[in-house]
């Protein structure tokens, strides 16, 4: 194995707290303000590291275990992530499948820490948590039978990467909006939010302290990392380019995202709770479309 | 050229699809809006070679359906004060799962349909699909300004597949049709205005308590 695959990782890894700082960067300039520099991730994470944790006596190891989880599994998911626009780290036949599953392992170890508070505003953003993840799911499975039907390969590193069409169009919109859900952006969950009653992945994580919030914090936007390079690997077709070239189209085209959330974020609210599983739903139907197109060509 | 056809074509697809999620009256108008000027631009990418026939269907159709129907039913809810929810007796998930039936269901008879010449596959899927998908909104919205939104998504259809044989048909039946529209669409938004003013609602399910 080259070095180019670890080298992407390491770079993603790396860059991944500094996507959140450029939607909030953007959405702050469109909004009129100066914002918070694109960087204050970093500083917030060290600032977090340096602190003791604090564990509320209810709770139980499981609630100790979410944040190691939680940064783990993106971690894990992202080997299986051709980052380079070649191959992955880790590829097997079938292995995006281990992808979805690692990532809803973490969300499913936050969900049980986040019951295990006791704490009723945390069991509500839990059971939001759980059932738009339920409606994201979907959306994301029907966006990899695109790509494998239009490769005709079942790992990661294979179907990433198949030559234009208007199908891969359909799957990278629908992905975007796997991405708003799965970061936990407006329009389904706001991050600026400081009302519990509202919230759903902030207030899951409201009891966590020190460095168990900044390893879910660094989860979450590794999380985010992840997403963002989902559609750009489906849009951009890396493999023929040189190495540096292919990390830095995959960086640009990620911080191009993140932009893009940040624009989404200044011009529309957050939509009602009810109306959630319709956008969810849209993504999937966006998806499907994608399917049909690709059967039809 | 097919390229920019299939982005088009695509994104006629989407306007409906965004019709039938939509919660907004004003976000309809402007989705057949959209959806009527990507029409109009269908023409010029469909056609290599201009000629005074494919320009004039293009900018007909942008002058009626872009611009002046939307404006008209953009007037008729200002005049007649509607709710702006659209208020469907099918709920907006069901219908955009049956809008996926719709386009799958379309396909499947599109590559199947002898039609005369070379087209992209997915101009006949889009344009059947755009048909279906009318139908939809035709029958399970209770607005009687979203059936005329309903209305015209159906026209849209169908015009699109009569770009198949744009080569075929004389321009002045297409004129024609454009203008049939029109006053279609115009005499439903008189109606429609007149219904609200009488009964101060559009809901047509109550049109048959309609008495002497």
């Amino acid at each position: 194995m080259t070095a180019g695959p670890l080298l992407s990782l390491g770079a993603v890894l790396v860059l991944a707290p500094a996507l959140p700082g450029v939607a909030t960067k953007t959405k702050s300039l469109l909004t009129g303000r100066r914002g918070a520099p694109v960087l204050q991730l970093y500083w917030d994470l060290v600032r977090l590291l340096r602190k003791g944790a604090v564990y509320s006596t209810t709770t139980s190891w499981m609630f100790r275990l979410a944040p190691v989880a939680g940064a783990v599994t993106p971690l894990l998911a992202a080997i299986l992530l051709p980052l380079d626009g070649r191959g992955a780290v880790l590829q097997f036949s079938g292995d995006f499948v281990a992808f979805a599953a690692l990532l809803a392992l973490g969300r499913f170890t936050l969900i049980l820490a986040a019951l295990d508070t006791g704490s009723s505003f945390e069991g509500m953003g839990a059971s939001r948590d759980a059932a738009f993840a339920s409606l994201v799911e979907p959306a994301l499975f029907l966006c990899f039978v695109v790509l494998m039907l239009a490769t005709g390969r079942l790992s990661l590193s294979g179907m990433l990467g198949a030559a234009p069409a208007p199908s891969l169009a359909m799957v990278a919109v629908s992905l975007f909006f796997v991405l708003l859900a799965e970061a936990s952006r407006v329009p389904v969950d706001d991050p600026a939010t400081h009302l519990e009653l509202t919230m759903i992945h902030e207030v899951a994580v409201l009891d966590h302290s020190g460095p168990d919030l900044a390893l879910l914090l660094y989860g979450a936007a590794l999380r985010m990392a992840l997403f963002a390079a989902l559609p750009v690997s489906v849009l951009v077709s890396r493999a023929e380019w040189v190495a540096p070239l292919a990390l830095a189209v995959l960086v640009a085209g990620m911080v191009l995202v993140a932009v893009a959330v940040g624009i989404i974020e200044s011009s529309m609210a957050r939509l009602r709770l009810s109306r959630v599983p319709q956008f969810l739903v849209a993504a999937s139907v966006l998806a499907s479309l994608g399917v049909i197109l690709q059967l039809l060509t | 050229m097919e390229r920019l056809a299939d982005l088009v074509l695509l994104l006629v697809l989407l306007t409906s699809f965004l019709i039938l999620g939509t919660t907004r009256l004003t976000t309809c108008i402007r989705a057949v809006a959209v959806q009527g000027g990507l029409l109009g631009v269908l023409p010029l990418v469909l056609e290599p070679q201009w000629s005074a026939h494919t320009l004039g269907l293009a900018t007909g159709t942008i002058l009626v359906k872009a611009i002046v129907l939307p404006w008209f039913l953009t007037w008729a809810i200002r005049e007649a004060a509607v709710r702006r929810e659209v208020e469907p007796r099918l709920g907006y998930i069901a219908s955009l799962i049956l809008g996926v039936v719709a386009v799958a269901v379309a396909s499947a008879v599109a590559t199947r349909l002898p039609v005369p010449g070379t087209h992209p596959v997915l101009l006949l899927a889009t344009s059947l699909s755009c048909v279906i998908m009318g139908l939809l909104v035709l029958a399970t919205r209770a607005k009687a300004l979203i059936q005329v939104v309903g209305y015209l998504m159906l026209e849209n259809g169908i015009y699109v597949f009569g770009l198949t044989s744009v080569d075929r048909v004389p321009f002045l039946v297409e004129i024609g049709v454009l203008l049939d529209v029109f006053v279609g669409v115009f005499i439903m938004g008189i109606v429609v205005f007149h219904i609200n003013r009488e009964f101060d609602s559009l809901d047509s399910a109550r049109l048959t308590e309609l008495k002497d």
